[in-house]
């Protein structure tokens, strides 16, 4: 039976990899996301879960467990933060080249030095490019769904890509909140059991990762691409089926907030996008026509959408809680390409917030939207990013 | 120089099935070549356990035999041999 509980951001990933029926585990622990293993460890220590947990020396073996696992055709997690992220980073290309559909969980973290356990998303930023569908969410149902959603999307013949759920240190992670949890057996109506594109098998052998010539390697970034192209088109069907499912939808790859008949749009990605929806209200509650995206999908990115959502805007405020030193925030520079492929002309004022997991409030993005406000209608451009939360 | 043509003939993965010399004679890579003088030879089997590229067998009666066809001329197998049983030549190819 299907039932609600109050539990972390961490433990709702932990019980969405338990209703998706993982078979196998490899973990090594790093703050702040331990304890999505350290439960998944009980679950299967008590039988709860029927898995293999497997204990590793490092994230580089955790990474390559799973890739091996997940080799033999078997359903496979793990999660990571930080500097855990950074140090599988090979392995994490390894899995995406190897087109297999691990699901794997990053709690953003912030990158030392200075050391630091607080959230920001340079992390997973850094591995953009990796091959990974990249989905960030922002509440703990959210994590919990999109584990389960997150395989279905990956195992498609059409994708066969992994996916990367990230989402912010402490602010989810360490946060209790309800969430709705399926049981495995309700699951199945949703998500059918691995049906593997290619696994290893002792009976018809082959060799992965042999050399490819320049005569041959093109093409198998080109195949990456076009299941990344597959995704973008089957990532709302999947939000669609869920909510069949479940009764909750996300909204798909973007989420819209008070867009209709707003004159700005402030977009965010993670947690931050929350706290706009309720800076959205209050400057409402004042007469400004604001409304928010919420940027879910990353990787491949929703250009499309997020250029539809800002046509005819007076300009879009984009926070970014990472920065692409030398250039500005990620999301901003991503936005600013889309609307430049659209041939849409709508002013982007990037403000760099959250560093470090610096605390941003919804009465500070109030003040942002005013200043961002009174900068378009003053200046005329170019934009560079503004370092809002610097103390001068 | 290319089997696959255009793009609807790609596997998906980059995977290729094991066959012997998939990449050409490597046996062409040699300067030395290892010879071995099976009068000093004492069936010890560490040039065939050595052997990087199982081009070194042993046939039923203990004969060491190498294939210099996949023979890289790498001559770990000269350096093992605990009775210098195997000698390395010049390769000298036509």
């Amino acid at each position: 039976m299907s039932g609600t509980i109050i539990i972390t951001g961490n433990h709702a990933v932990s019980y969405g990899a338990w209703s998706s029926r993982v078979r196998f585990v490899a973990a090594y622990p790093i703050t702040p996301q331990t304890t999505i293993v350290e439960m998944l460890s009980d679950f299967v220590n008590t039988g709860k879960m029927k898995a293999e947990f497997m204990t590793v020396e490092s994230e580089h073996s955790a990474a390559a467990a799973v890739m091996g696992a997940e080799s033999t055709g078997v359903r496979s997690f793990t999660a990571t933060s930080s500097h855990g992220l950074l140090y599988m980073s090979e392995v994490v290309h390894w899995i995406a080249r190897s087109r297999l559909p691990v699901v794997m969980v990053v709690v953003n973290r912030a990158i030392a030095p200075p050391w630091s356990i607080w959230t920001e998303l340079l992390d997973t930023m850094t591995h953009r490019d990796a091959g990974w569908i990249q989905v960030y969410v922002s509440n703990n149902q959210e994590a919990y769904d999109m584990v389960i959603q997150s395989y279905r999307l990956s195992e498609m013949k059409r994708v066969s890509m992994p996916t990367m759920i990230c989402m912010d240190g402490f602010i989810l992670s360490h946060t209790f909140a309800p969430v709705t949890v399926h049981t495995p057996e309700e699951t199945d109506e949703f998500l059918p059991s691995y049906s593997p594109l290619w696994k290893i098998d002792p009976e018809n052998p082959f060799s992965l990762g042999n050399m490819a010539t320049p005569d041959y390697y093109y093409e198998f970034s080109y195949l990456m691409h076009e299941a990344h192209e597959n995704a973008k088109k089957l990532f709302n069907n999947v939000d669609k089926e869920f909510e069949r499912f479940s009764g909750r939808s996300h909204g798909g790859k973007v989420h819209g907030y008070m867009l209709d008949d707003s004159e700005s749009v402030i977009l965010a990605m993670g947690t931050l996008s929350e706290e706009v929806m309720v800076a959205i209200d209050n400057l409402r509650k004042r007469g400004e026509k604001v409304g928010a995206l919420k940027v879910r999908l990353f990787r491949p990115f929703p250009a499309e959408e997020i250029s539809k959502a800002l046509e005819d805007k007076e300009f879009a405020l984009i926070l970014d809680r990472s920065l692409s030193y030398g250039y500005e925030g990620q999301l901003a520079t991503e936005t600013k390409a889309a609307l430049h492929t659209s041939g849409i002309e709508t002013p982007v004022i990037n403000m760099i917030t959250g560093l470090g997991g610096r605390d941003v409030t919804y009465k500070e993005i109030e003040k942002f939207h005013g200043l961002a406000k009174k900068k378009v209608s003053s200046e005329k451009g170019p934009f560079k990013p503004i370092f809002i939360q610097l103390k001068r | 120089m290319s089997k696959l043509k255009t793009i609807k003939e790609y596997p998906l993965i980059p995977a290729s099935k094991p066959s012997e010399g998939a990449a050409g004679r490597t046996g062409l890579w040699r300067t030395f070549r290892p010879v071995v003088n099976l009068d000093k030879c004492i069936g010890c089997r560490l040039c065939w356990f050595y052997c990087p590229d199982n081009a070194i067998t042993i046939s039923g009666d203990g004969k060491v035999e190498i294939n210099y066809d996949w023979c890289k001329g790498c001559l770990i197998c000269f350096h093992e041999c605990p009775v210098k049983a195997i000698d390395r030549v010049v390769e000298e190819f036509g």
